[in-house]
Order: structure tokens, then C-alpha cells, then sequence
């Protein structure tokens, strides 16, 4: 062997090994919310399954309004210099691609007609940026603010409230006012998937085609007052949120009422397997059908003619050791006037034999968490629509007729976190993930089923 | 045992090994030695007695997993307390290898039981950056105890006895609290806690812990809860116990049990919130609740007298 050569191999010996030492290193050192690491000296292991996923420990210092208990929570108990404020932001390389786009014949001639087209996309991109910042304004006084912004940098509020815990010096009374996350029984804002594909649960999201609810889903955040409460370690916790029904959106854009919602759970262990938790949830609100207008233009906050809906399910979370199994179910329904896009005021143009759509749904995502340092996840989602709000055999908007099965979904995920670099004071992650979801009879022109999928590899970090 | 043929392939070994250039080889090697050594320090220490609580057992390897998620940051891969965020706290994280906890139920210079262990777990150390770890399961918390009692020999070596025993609580009394008084006094207290209990003695400046580091004593005044709990009979074990590793001695052989309960009611009396976290939710629940009141109710008897 050539001295060349034998200096070659040793450094590609000593990279190969670098890099196992790295990931079976046993010094794991993470933090996720890294403002919060700072303050309280604990690895984001501590509170996290894996960032941004919670553990038990975590759900118990969310639900104490990010404190510890030690007496010393309040900032008054910080040096000087601590500011609770940290980034989080994803470079990455991703692909997308749909297999039934509707795009013209000839590019830039909207007279060639239209086809559905198989595209594809992918390149070097960025996600958008959190700028997080939260604790304690005072003793059991919580707060956070989350201004976020997109790829282009265009800011908005992703979250802003204050808490006031332990009311009554009861743990079982915490009231939050501003725009909050819903106490979800599975959190899609912790949970460990980015894709456009796989980024969000699709079921928080789904509502049957043509309708017109204006609710996002219960995966966005909200505008409104939250009760809730907890025990000691919030095996056992309640939650019940009104909030306007407006989506979460600033300005009063729609309406003048009210959302209800709530959620309640139960934590167990079994043996020594980990903590089982069972739980239901329901939401129920309300949406306008239209809106007055001013020349023909909706008037923003004017909102008329709501009409209800909901959304109501159960789910589990089980751990076998290291494996976990997040489960859930979820029933929907939407006023008539919503599912048809008929204007309440207008009853005589609801179609003949239309009906409230009503769909059920329910994923199984399962983690395998090796180490603090990487974990494996995977994702099966099914939504299923139940009652369509046309009669079957209505033609569509492409002239294709409704099928019962029209806008069922099914949803994939695989994907890992492997969390090579993190010190006591940030922390990154590599991630790689697939998904890809179909649609039935959602091509635009063929009512055929359209697919999407995601891949997206690159660095998720947090200071 | 080596044999001729042996001893010759080892010979060849090594000459074509002298052959390669050392630069080709050390790179490798310090890579290798770089990735085992960590992994195999804690393991090299995994020896110590069974841990049981009750009916469960806790399990090394899943306390390994456990101390690297949650421990490790302060208390270190090596269990020594020099994990990455000890430099930033004060009091600095346990150094588990030498063996010395504060919290215990046994007599100084003991190791405590597996109890005394997850009840701190459980409880958290006030006023320090350890926090309650009662969110974990039961079943992890023993695992971890488990695997942090690997760290020192001494858990292999030593039983955790004897324990010392809390006997029942009197009454207190106005008569009970002059007699603590007395102790207090007695006892020179007030050196390190001030007269006043407010941790300022004279000697409050110079005390220093195990490890050479300034520590300050309790100050009862503006303290709800103590480092090893919040009842009563918390308190009594603290001084009969005193806190290895600090300069809180054990008051076992010189106090009886009932002057060391006369001490306890004196030394609630120091504390002004007392009357208030016995009103918090913690306090009603615990066993100290109705000596709490008689406390007080000695204490309006006192000031009444006066």
C-alpha cells in the first residue's frame, strides 16, 4: 500500500468512524425550544421524545405554564442577560411532484385547452422561520408569542397568549387568552413529519369538496379563551377552549360567533411498558354562508347565515418500550348549507336530495425512538367519506359524476430524525421523510385519483 | 496460554503493522478508542445490588437510556456531576460516584435506601435546578435508580442501614416551642442560620461543601419547603439525619426524639409563610397537616402570652 494510499483509508477510516461515534455516541445532548433549555439546565431529551414531539415530562411542564416548580420560574430568578427567545427554521432539498396537474396544452396559451399532466419539482428550498419566545412574565403568570414567517419571508402571527396558571392555587384551573394551539389529543404542531405532503394531519383538515366552512380544522391554532387542568403529572388533564369562529384569523374576517371546544384524557401505566393515554375530543362550531356585501364584495366580519358543524372522535397513545403507536378517530359533519355552498338565506337553491356531508377518519402513526438522538416514524392515514353532499351521480364541475367514494383520502409516512449535533444551548437535526397521499376521483379533469408526494431531506434546527 | 505458533503470528502481526507508516494507522486507531472508550466507562461500573420497590425491579438498561435522556446534562456521562450545564448552576449537580446524598432516612455517613432515592426523584430538590421528576413513571423512576447507584461502589459495598426511625409526632405546645428554643440554642444553630433563622449566622459566610464549594445555610424565613421535603416529619429527619456532603451535621446522638420534635415546632415558627403553605394544596394532603396547626395554634398562644 502507497503512503498515499495509506493516508487515503485512514481518513476515510476516521470519517466512517467519526460519524458512527456520532450517532452511537452516548453523550446526546438536544434541546428543542433552546430558550427554555437555557433557563431551566434541561436537555430537550428532558421534555421531548425526540424535538419537537413531547414526553410525559414536557406535557406536565406545558401544563404547569413552562414551569418547573422549583421556585424558580419567574424571571426575576434568571440573570440579567437571559432572553427567552429562540429560531427555528429548516434548509432543506425536496421534491414534489402530482400526477394529475391540470395545466394547458401549450405553455403560456390558455387557449390550447387543458390536460392533467404529471409534474414534478425539486431543488435546494427553505422553510419558514419561528421566532419563539416564551416562559413566565411572573409566578404562574405564562406566556408566548410566535411570530412567524414563510418562506418569503412574509410574517404572521402563529401564536400569542398569556396564561394565568394555578388559579385558586389549584392546578386543575389554568385559563390562556390569544391565539393558542387547541389542546389536541395528538399534537400536529409537535409531531415529527415536514413534507407538504406529510407536514400536517390530514384529517384535523379535511372537509368534503365544495364546502364552504370557513374552519381550518383543529390542527389551527385559535382565537380564544382555554380552561384547562391537570394532575400532578397530568395522567389526568381536561380542556375546554371558546373561541371565535374565525379560524384564528386576525380582524374578525367572518363571523360574530362562538366555537366550542374540548378535550379530556386519561394517562395509565401498564406494567412496564410506559404510559398509555386514552382520550376524546370534540369541536363544534359554526360558519357563515354568506357574507353582506358592498358592490358585490364580501364585506370582511360580516359574516350571515351561520350554520354548525363538527368534528368528535377518540384516540390512544400506546408505548411498548422504545415503539409507540399514536391512534385516532374522528367522525366530521358539516351543516347542509356548508357542504353545498348554499347561502342559508337562499334555501330554495340547496340541490334537490343534497344532504350534510359526514366522513370518518383515523390514523395510526408509530415512532421508534432508538435513542434521544434518532428516531424512526411512519404514518397511515384514511379518511373515508360517508355521506356525500350531492346526491350520487351529480355531475361535478368536470362534468364527472359524484361517486361515494369521492374525496376518500389515504395518507403515508416514513421518515427519520437522527439529531447528530446538539449542544446544551441548540439544537439540529438531520431529517429525511416520503410521503405521499391519494385522493379519490380529485384529478381535475378525469375525476380519475390523484396522487401527490413528498421527499424532503435536510437540516432542522432550533437556537 | 501462547504457543509457538501463536507467539509467531503475533510477531508477523506486529511486522506488518511496523511496515505501514505510523500516520496510516493512528488515525484509525484514536477513532476506534474515540468511539468505545465512552460507551464503555459506564458499563464497566454496572455492578451494584438489585433495586426493588415494592414489586417492581428496576432495570439497568432501560435507567442507562433513561440517565441519558433526562440526567446526563448535569450530572454528566460519568455520573460525576460535571455534565455540560454544571458550570451555570449553583448548587452545582450530585457528583453520584462518591456516594454521599443528602436526602436519606439513614445515619450519617450512610448511603440512603432505595427509597430515599425515589422520593428525591420524586420530590426534586428545591432551590436547585433538579426538578420533580414525578411526571416519569414509576417503573422508570426505579430504573433510574438503578442505574445511578452503578456509579458508586459504595452501593455494592455498603447496606443502606441503619435507618433512623421517625416516631409519632407530639403536640405542639407553648411549652414545646420554648424547649426548641432552648435547643435551637443549645444546638448553636444559630451560627450558621442566624438567630433569626435567616441563614445568616456568623459562620454563614465560611461554610463550604464536600467539594470545597461556598454553600449557604437554609434561610426558614423565606423558605416554604427544605431541600429533602416539606413535612414535619421531613424536618426531623433532616437534622437527626443531617445532609451528607454539607456542613449539616447528624443530631442523632445528641437530641432525643422528643427534643428533637420540640425543635421542629420551633423551627416552623421561624418560617413566615409557613401558616401559608400549610393552607396550599401540597401541605393539606400531607401528614403534617394537623401538627401544622397545633404549631400555630401554640405559636397564638405564645404571642398571646406575651
Amino acid at each position: 500500500m502507497s503512503y498515499w494510499k495509506a493516508n487515503v483509508s485512514a481518513f476515510v477510516g476516521a470519517i466512517i468512524l467519526s460519524f458512527c461515534w456520532l450517532l452511537f455516541s452516548p453523550t446526546p445532548r438536544a434541546f428543542a425550544i433552546p430558550a427554555f433549555a437555557r433557563k431551566y439546565a434541561l436537555r430537550c431529551s428532558a421534555c421531548h421524545e425526540a424535538w419537537p414531539k413531547l414526553n410525559n415530562f414536557g406535557q406536565v411542564f406545558k401544563d404547569n405554564g413552562y414551569q418547573l416548580g422549583n421556585d424558580r420560574d419567574a424571571p426575576i430568578d434568571q440573570q440579567p442577560s437571559y432572553w427567552p427567545v429562540s429560531f427555528r427554521i429548516t434548509p432543506q432539498w425536496h421534491r414534489e411532484n402530482n400526477n394529475r396537474m391540470a395545466v394547458d396544452h401549450t405553455p403560456g396559451d390558455a387557449a390550447s385547452g387543458l390536460t392533467e399532466a404529471n409534474v414534478t419539482a425539486s431543488g435546494f428550498d427553505l422553510s419558514g422561520l419561528d421566532l419563539w419566545t416564551a416562559g413566565t412574565l411572573s409566578k404562574n403568570i405564562s406566556f408566548l408569542v410566535l411570530p412567524s414567517a414563510d418562506a418569503s419571508g412574509n410574517f404572521h402571527f402563529e401564536a400569542a397568549w398569556v396564561r394565568f396558571d394555578n388559579l385558586l392555587g389549584s392546578r386543575w384551573l389554568n385559563l390562556k387568552v390569544g391565539k393558542h394551539e387547541l389542546d389536541t389529543p395528538i399534537s400536529e404542531k409537535r409531531f415529527l413529519t415536514l413534507t407538504a405532503s406529510g407536514g400536517f394531519f390530514q384529517l384535523y383538515h379535511f372537509t368534503a369538496t365544495s364546502d364552504i366552512n370557513s374552519f381550518g380544522g383543529i390542527g389551527d391554532n385559535q382565537l380564544g379563551v382555554e380552561l384547562m387542568g391537570h394532575s400532578r403529572n397530568s395522567y389526568t388533564r381536561y380542556a375546554v377552549s371558546l373561541l371565535s369562529s374565525n379560524n384564528g384569523d386576525v380582524d374578525l374576517p367572518t363571523n360574530q360567533t362562538y366555537d366550542f371546544y374540548a378535550n379530556v384524557n386519561q394517562a395509565f401505566e401498564f406494567h412496564d411498558l410506559g404510559l398509555q393515554r386514552v382520550g376524546g375530543y370534540v369541536y363544534r362550531g359554526e360558519s357563515p354562508t354568506f357574507f353582506l356585501t358592498s358592490g358585490g364584495a364580501p364585506i370582511p366580519g360580516t359574516g350571515r347565515g351561520n350554520r354548525p358543524f363538527y368534528r368528535a372522535g377518540a384516540y390512544g397513545i400506546w408505548y411498548i418500550h422504545k415503539l409507540d403507536f399514536s391512534t385516532l378517530y374522528m367522525h366530521g359533519k358539516d351543516n347542509v348549507f356548508l357542504g353545498t355552498g348554499t347561502p342559508a338565506n337562499q334555501p330554495m337553491a340547496l340541490p334537490p336530495g343534497a344532504q350534510a356531508p359526514t366522513w370518518n377518519g383515523g390514523f395510526v402513526e408509530t415512532h421508534y425512538t432508538w435513542s434521544p438522538q434518532l428516531t424512526l416514524v411512519a404514518r397511515y392515514e384514511a379518511i373515508r367519506v360517508s355521506r356525500q353532499a350531492f346526491p350520487i351521480g351529480t355531475p361535478l364541475p368536470n362534468g364527472v359524476p359524484l361517486t361515494p367514494d369521492f374525496g376518500n383520502t389515504d395518507a403515508a409516512v416514513l421518515g427519520y430524525r437522527w439529531y447528530p449535533i446538539m449542544t446544551s444551548r441548540a439544537g439540529l437535526a438531520w431529517h429525511q421523510e416520503f410521503a405521499r397521499v391519494r385522493i379519490r376521483g380529485a384529478a381535475p379533469l378525469t375525476g380519475q385519483d390523484e396522487t401527490t408526494s413528498s421527499f424532503l431531506m435536510g437540516f432542522d434546527f432550533a437556537f | 496460554m501462547w504457543t509457538e505458533r501463536s507467539i509467531e503470528h503475533e510477531k508477523a502481526s506486529r511486522a506488518r503493522v511496523g511496515r505501514l507508516r505510523p500516520q496510516a494507522f493512528r488515525l484509525p486507531v484514536l477513532a476506534i478508542l474515540a468511539a468505545i472508550l465512552p460507551a464503555t466507562l459506564p458499563s464497566a461500573v454496572c455492578f451494584a445490588q438489585q433495586t426493588r420497590i415494592g414489586n417492581v425491579t428496576g432495570s439497568l438498561k432501560r435507567g442507562k437510556e433513561l440517565y441519558r435522556r433526562y440526567c446526563v446534562g448535569c450530572h454528566g456521562v460519568l455520573g460525576n456531576g460535571q455534565g455540560e450545564n454544571a458550570p451555570y448552576l449553583d448548587p452545582r449537580p450530585r457528583d453520584f460516584t462518591a456516594g454521599v446524598f443528602k436526602c436519606r432516612s439513614t445515619d450519617t455517613g450512610h448511603i440512603p435506601t432505595d427509597m430515599d432515592l425515589y422520593e428525591t426523584l420524586g420530590r426534586g430538590l428545591h432551590a436547585s435546578a433538579m426538578p420533580s421528576w414525578f411526571p416519569l413513571t414509576r417503573q422508570q423512576r426505579i430504573d433510574l435508580i438503578a442505574y445511578v447507584k452503578t456509579f458508586s461502589p459504595r452501593f455494592h459495598e455498603e447496606k443502606p442501614e441503619p435507618v433512623v426511625p421517625v416516631p409519632p409526632e407530639p403536640p405542639a405546645s407553648p411549652e414545646s416551642l420554648n424547649r426548641g428554643l432552648e435547643i435551637f440554642k443549645k444546638m448553636e444553630c444559630a451560627k450558621c442560620h442566624g438567630l433569626s433563622g435567616r441563614g445568616d449566622g456568623p459562620s454563614a459566610s465560611t461554610l463550604t461543601d464536600s467539594k470545597d464549594r461556598p454553600i449557604v445555610p437554609y434561610d426558614f424565613t423565606t423558605g416554604e419547603r427544605f431541600k429533602c421535603g416539606q413535612t414535619n416529619q421531613d424536618l426531623y429527619r433532616i437534622f437527626m439525619t443531617g445532609l451528607d456532603g454539607t456542613p449539616m451535621p447528624s443530631y442523632l446522638k445528641d437530641l432525643k426524639p422528643d427534643q428533637a420534635w420540640d425543635l421542629v415546632h420551633y423551627l416552623r415558627t421561624l418560617q413566615m409563610n409557613y401558616e401559608n403553605s400549610a393552607n396550599n394544596g401540597a401541605v393539606k394532603t400531607s401528614p403534617a397537616r394537623q401538627p401544622g396547626r397545633s404549631i400555630r395554634n401554640a405559636l397564638r398562644a405564645v404571642s398571646g402570652s406575651k
